[in-house]
């Protein structure tokens, strides 16, 4: 079975975030990077897939600057076989254009299954995915928490709003993947060794025209400080009266 | 090309409050266009008995497609259906809503259209001759704006961002049947296990009671589900913490990587205040913990805070709001 994952290297949300001067775009200074959280649990059930199945290989594809080689080596090092990085200044914050160049490098590798997290946790569009698979005519199970593969089908349970959906599916299929399913191994001191190895080749990548693009970022307002009304159920009846005549909400 | 064209979403024969706020932020950007407003309204037999409401929120056509194949959500006819009737009209915008379908549906669409999306926004303004969006990011701590220059413009609008609009003379709302015939899916939905049907979505409900740890184990959210059931207006919401137990499904997990959600009133249940559970829910309009630590950080965000033990302050909060609403 081949798989290849997708990923995206972001900034760990704890981090204090500040606006660059150009205001297009965070303040990297002491930001932390690591693999976006859902993508991090794709290569996780891939590699589980791969093990279950005693056979197969994962390859990684992560698109941008030079950098995201970083986080490709992390995904070698959990156990990836090889990595392709599709090299470009920016990552465009347009979904499409990432599709375009991620299709085109998929096009034609022979893949079984292709995986995405559910979204990246910066640009927080959640389409890529979707558009990929739209782009090379395959099935699509978006936010899937179970995912199963035996022979040349599929079966996944996906989340929608108030419950799942268990799904089936030929391969060759696009998936991408939603909490529950396997939380990512840390890379072992061995696997970080080996990681050193493994190829990783990079190449342009095709992005196309580009529609969607960033003209301002701010930090949200800031919520005004709110009170401790009271200890235990004795402050219940003036949490009422603030519900009923100041926040209007009951 | 200067119409407008919503993909509404409907439930029970009427459509979802998510489908009203999309239709809030076309009809203002069709009356800019000088141009129409049209809902695509997809579904069983019967779905168009919605017309009425979505006319009532500015619809000016609703493209009723009905067909017993459409009784359940289907990706690949549903983006077929949308992308078909996107290339046929003269539509300059297409909103979507952000709801668990909108957001499978509204790529899958664009990438058909070979156009792109801007996903999940919580404004929309004509500038020229581009939208101008604006759409948090990296969980809610920087909010971006994006210009989006495609023709058509495919944007998905977050849920609770915008409140539906009546409008003050409706007119009469031209009714169009859509032939429809469901493409085969590839994928195949072999079994659908709904939650508790009787609750509201977590996305749609204007007040959420959410549980943590605090709450020590499973058969403890009856606290909290006599609490919004006092409410009548609540859904029930979680922890990663909680879910990760098993005491609660995914589905209910808000945060970071659960619901992103926005109610008009959030009450945290022995909830930490965790920065990947602020990232789902920040945006509340009303915020009030009950943490028996003084110092949990879910006190820097909340409106009100009550310092004590669930046990005893949410029985005896749920009895208040029985009475305060008679
Ligand atoms: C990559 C990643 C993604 C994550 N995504 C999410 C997410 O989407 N959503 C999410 O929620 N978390 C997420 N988390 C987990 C998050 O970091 C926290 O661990 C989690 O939110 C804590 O849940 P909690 O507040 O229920 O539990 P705890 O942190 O254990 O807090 C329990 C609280 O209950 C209080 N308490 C205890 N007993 C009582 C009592 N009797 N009466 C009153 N108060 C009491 C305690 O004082 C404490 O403040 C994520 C973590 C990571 C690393």
């Amino acid at each position: 079975m081949k798989i290849a994952v997708c990923i995206k290297r972001v900034p760990e949300m704890d981090g204090a975030f500040r606006i660059a001067a150009s205001g297009l775009a965070v303040d990297e200074t002491g930001l932390k990077w690591d693999i976006s959280d859902f993508d991090g649990y794709a290569v996780e059930a891939a590699l589980q897939l791969t093990e279950k199945a005693g056979a197969g290989e994962v390859t990684v594809i992560s698109l941008g600057p030079v950098v995201v080689q970083e986080t490709l080596r992390k995904a070698l090092s959990m156990g990836c076989a090889k990595a392709v990085h599709l090299a470009c200044d920016q990552v465009p914050v347009d979904p499409f254009a990432i599709a375009t160049a991620l299709a085109a490098e998929l096009q034609g590798g022979g893949y079984d299954l292709v995986m995405f997290g559910k979204m990246s946790i910066d640009s927080a569009n959640g389409a890529v995915g979707l558009m990929v698979a739209e782009l090379l005519g395959l099935p699509m199970v978006h936010a899937c928490s179970k995912l199963d593969i035996a022979g040349a089908s599929g079966t996944a349970r996906r989340e929608v709003e108030g419950g799942g959906e268990l799904v089936r599916f030929p391969l060759p299929a696009v998936v991408s993947i939603d909490e529950g399913i396997a939380r990512p191994r840390y890379p072992s001191l061995k696997g970080i060794m080996a990681a050193k190895k493994k190829p990783l080749d990079s190449r342009p990548a095709q992005l196309g025209n580009v529609a969607l693009s960033v003209v301002r970022m701010e930090l949200p307002s800031a919520r005004a400080a709110g009170r401790i009304i009271g200890e235990g159920a004795a402050a219940v009846p003036e949490l009422v009266r603030l519900l009923q005549t100041e926040a209007k909400v009951l | 090309m200067s119409d407008v064209l919503v993909i509404a979403e409907a439930r029970g024969g009427e459509p979802r409050k998510i489908a009203l706020e999309a239709l809030a932020v076309a009809r203002p950007l069709a009356d800019q266009l000088g141009g129409s407003v049209h809902v695509l309204l997809a579904g069983a037999p019967g779905v168009g008995a919605g017309a009425v409401t979505l006319g009532a929120h500015g619809a000016d056509a609703v493209l009723v497609a009905e067909h017993p194949g459409l009784v359940n959500y289907d990706a690949e006819s549903q983006a077929a259906l949308v992308a078909g009737r996107v290339k046929s009209g003269a539509y300059r915008v297409v909103v979507f809503g952000a709801s668990a379908q909108g957001r499978d549906l509204a790529p899958r669409t664009a990438a058909r259209l070979r156009t792109t999306l801007a996903s999940d926004v919580t404004s929309v303004t004509l500038d020229g001759d581009a939208l101008v969006v604006t759409h948090p990011g990296y969980t809610g701590k920087v909010i971006l704006t994006l210009r989006l220059s495609a023709n058509p413009a495919l944007v998905s609008v977050r849920p609770g961002a915008v409140q539906p609009k009546p409008v003050a003379k409706a007119g009469a709302v031209e009714q169009v049947a859509l032939p429809v015939e469901p493409a085969a899916s590839r994928v195949v939905t072999t079994e659908t296990v709904l939650g508790d049907t009787r609750q509201l979505d977590l996305g749609e409900a204007p007040v959420i009671i959410a549980g943590g740890r605090g709450l020590k184990a499973a058969e403890h959210f009856a606290l909290v589900e006599d609490l919004a059931t006092a409410f009548g207006n609540a859904a029930v919401g979680a922890t990663r913490a909680v879910t990760d137990e098993g005491w609660r499904p995914h589905s209910d997990q808000i945060g970071q990587t659960g619901r992103l959600v926005s109610p008009d009133l959030y009450v945290a249940v022995g909830i930490s205040g965790a920065i990947q559970h602020l990232a789902g829910m920040r945006t509340s309009r009303c915020i009030v913990a009950i943490n028996k630590d003084k110092e949990a950080p879910i006190f820097k965000v909340a409106d009100y805070g009550i310092v004590g033990d669930v046990f005893e302050v949410v029985p005896a909060l749920t009895a208040a709001v029985r009475t305060a609403r008679g």
